[in-house]
């Protein structure tokens, strides 16, 4: 398996790249590091505070509120969109004119600046002048995003199942592309059921691309700022305010350098520790399972 | 092949002496499921073109007609509100600087991550998982928490509000997702091809761009779509490190609201103006797009 060749020469060919990344997350990361320890009154006023900043984050609750209804968001999302990507992607024409049409048609919604997506649920869903939130309105629904913060939650979870959800339909797609077809013929001789097929065949092949939807779809839910800012502003009260939207609030909007840095740090160190966990677990779990043979 | 089409046969056979259903049953018991399927995904692509048809739907009406009443198409078709953004350069240059920076960064990317990429799939040298893990930490950075400290960093050394200030942020988590998505595409070339050509006294610059490129374009072409996307998409940093002379799209849209009222029918040109390139780049890599969302690694 593993037949590279040792060679440290190969620095160099990563050093570009280095130097790069280095000047846009080590510098940063570093002044964040260093404003979460000083409380900065002035050019030349700065005091050691220690771990003050990171104890006051922790303890705040309005943060706290944040990053309850921030992990439920992402549970919710989870627990809609992966079942209905693997859905979406078994029903997707696998060769021809339509499967390429169907491609273009699914990935539409991730190439749609993060912001537009945003104006377009906002337009869609104004009892006014959209076509969902007139519809509801006709049918009687009592709907009303800004003033109501089940309805802000809903619209906010049925823009980003509509917004992400093809990537997830996507990374399975090229999954079960990947089988070959005598698997298929070998299921059809055994007379196997839809399920049966399913769930011995294809699950098992899309386990790595699923880990890899579960990251993804975990790390950028965690991170979503544009479109519900866009949509709902955090509204109604801050009943949508998630945990980007605090962060931006405290450190551009209050200027709370201190205070807004420890709480990056913790941020950064969750999504780490989480996307770590999970990782290693399934990891784990893969290798407990007997060998198969097979790729 | 043959083999296989005999033991289809023979399942076929076997199927039609122990199991109740015909075999014209079971074809047309498919042909439905075919059919409902069929029916399923159209009802999705109905579901999720529906809020973009609205928004093109407004975006050729007058703001008169948006707000008077509800028409499910348009009922005097405009084009004023396109010819609005097209003549007026503080809003055509958004999609301008949009596009430049977007393009600065696919460049800059390509350029450093080919090479980094070429490493880790083909050496192992001190340090090297320790340095894939940490560059996958970057994708998981986010946005919110570097705000402050890019803002300071590129007004420090005059950076601000230029299109390369943009395309050096979007480096944080574009770099390292093209070096994970080349060095998945590079590991399926046999190694072999690279110790052939260094026998057959190839230098490792001339072999890299003459032989090794070609092989992977299609790997390169998805990297490419992806760091557009992920750069086209994102605003938060890009409208941070901006102010007048470099500011992207997304953010001149925020302009359709002012005091009077929000400007529905330009907004929503400008949201569908901004779907356009998207379109475009998706169509050139559909060939190559489902092996590249499995990162190359099918």
């Amino acid at each position: 398996m593993n037949n590279k060749i040792p060679n440290n020469r190969a620095w160099l060919l990563v050093l570009p790249m280095l130097v790069l990344v280095a000047f846009s997350a080590i510098i940063p990361l570093m002044t964040v590091v260093n404003y979460s320890v000083q409380d900065v009154l002035g050019p030349n006023a700065t005091f050691f505070t220690g771990t003050e900043w990171f104890k006051s984050t922790l303890n705040d609750p309005a943060l706290q509120a944040a990053f309850l209804r921030q992990i439920s968001f992402s549970l919710i999302i989870l627990a809609i969109q992966i079942p209905l990507g693997i859905g979406i992607a078994l029903i997707m024409p696998k060769r021809g004119w339509q499967a390429s049409a169907v491609l273009i048609l699914i990935t539409l919604p991730l190439l749609i600046p993060w912001n537009v997506v945003g104006s377009i649920w906002q337009i869609f869903t104004r009892g006014d002048i959209g076509l969902m939130g007139w519809g509801l309105r006709e049918l009687g629904v009592n709907y009303n995003l800004t003033r109501n913060a089940g309805d802000a939650w809903v619209t906010i979870i049925l823009m980003d199942v509509w917004h992400w959800t093809p990537l997830v339909a996507m990374l399975c797609y090229s999954g079960l592309r990947s089988i070959p077809e005598a698997y298929y013929q070998a299921a059809r001789i055994d007379r196997a059921s839809k399920w049966a097929v399913f769930r011995y065949i294809q699950l098992p092949k899309l386990t790595n691309v699923l880990v890899i939807a579960v990251l993804l779809r975990f790390m950028h839910s965690f991170m979503i700022y544009a479109e519900p800012f866009v949509l709902t502003g955090g509204g109604p009260g801050s009943s949508t305010t998630f945990l980007s939207q605090s962060l931006t609030t405290m450190a551009i909007g209050q200027q709370d350098l201190g205070p807004s840095a420890a709480f990056s740090l913790i941020y950064f160190l969750v999504i780490l520790l989480v996307s770590w966990v999970f990782y290693t677990t399934i990891m784990n779990m893969q290798k407990d399972k007997p060998p198969h043979g097979g790729a | 092949m043959s083999y296989q089409l005999e033991n289809t046969q023979r399942g076929e056979k076997y199927n039609t002496i122990f199991s109740k259903v015909s075999p014209a049953q079971r074809r047309n018991r498919t042909a439905r499921a075919h059919w409902r399927s069929r029916l399923l995904l159209g009802f999705y692509l109905v579901l999720m073109i529906l809020p973009i048809y609205w928004l093109i739907n407004m975006s050729l009406q007058t703001n008169s007609e948006i707000l008077g009443s509800m028409t499910l198409w348009p009922q005097n078709l405009t084009f004023d509100n396109y010819i609005g953004i097209f003549t007026n350069s503080s809003w055509y240059m958004g999609y301008v600087n949009s596009m430049l920076y977007v393009a600065m960064n696919m460049l800059i990317t390509i350029c450093v991550a080919l090479p980094a990429a070429y490493a880790f799939s083909r050496y192992s040298f001190i340090g090297d998982k320790h340095l894939f893990f940490w560059l996958l930490t970057n994708l998981m950075a986010p946005p919110a928490v570097f705000l402050l400290p890019y803002f300071q960093l590129y007004y420090s050394v005059g950076l601000f509000d230029t299109h390369i200030a943009v395309a050096l942020a979007h480096c944080l988590f574009n770099i390292p997702l093209a070096i994970w998505i080349l060095e998945g595409f590079m590991s399926s070339v046999p190694k072999e091809i690279d110790e052939t050509a260094y026998i057959d006294g190839y230098s490792f610059p001339r072999f890299f761009v003459k032989i090794f490129i070609p092989m992977i374009r299609s790997g390169i072409g998805v990297t490419l779509f992806f760091l557009f996307m992920f750069s086209w998409v994102e605003l938060l940093l890009a409208r941070t490190l901006t102010a007048t002379d470099a500011q992207p799209i997304g953010m001149i849209m925020t302009r359709t609201s002012t005091a009077s009222g929000i400007d529905w029918g330009t907004l929503a040109a400008a949201g569908v103006l901004t779907i356009i390139p998207g379109i475009l780049v998706v169509y050139f890599v559909r060939n190559h797009i489902a092996k590249g969302f499995a990162l190359g690694r099918t």
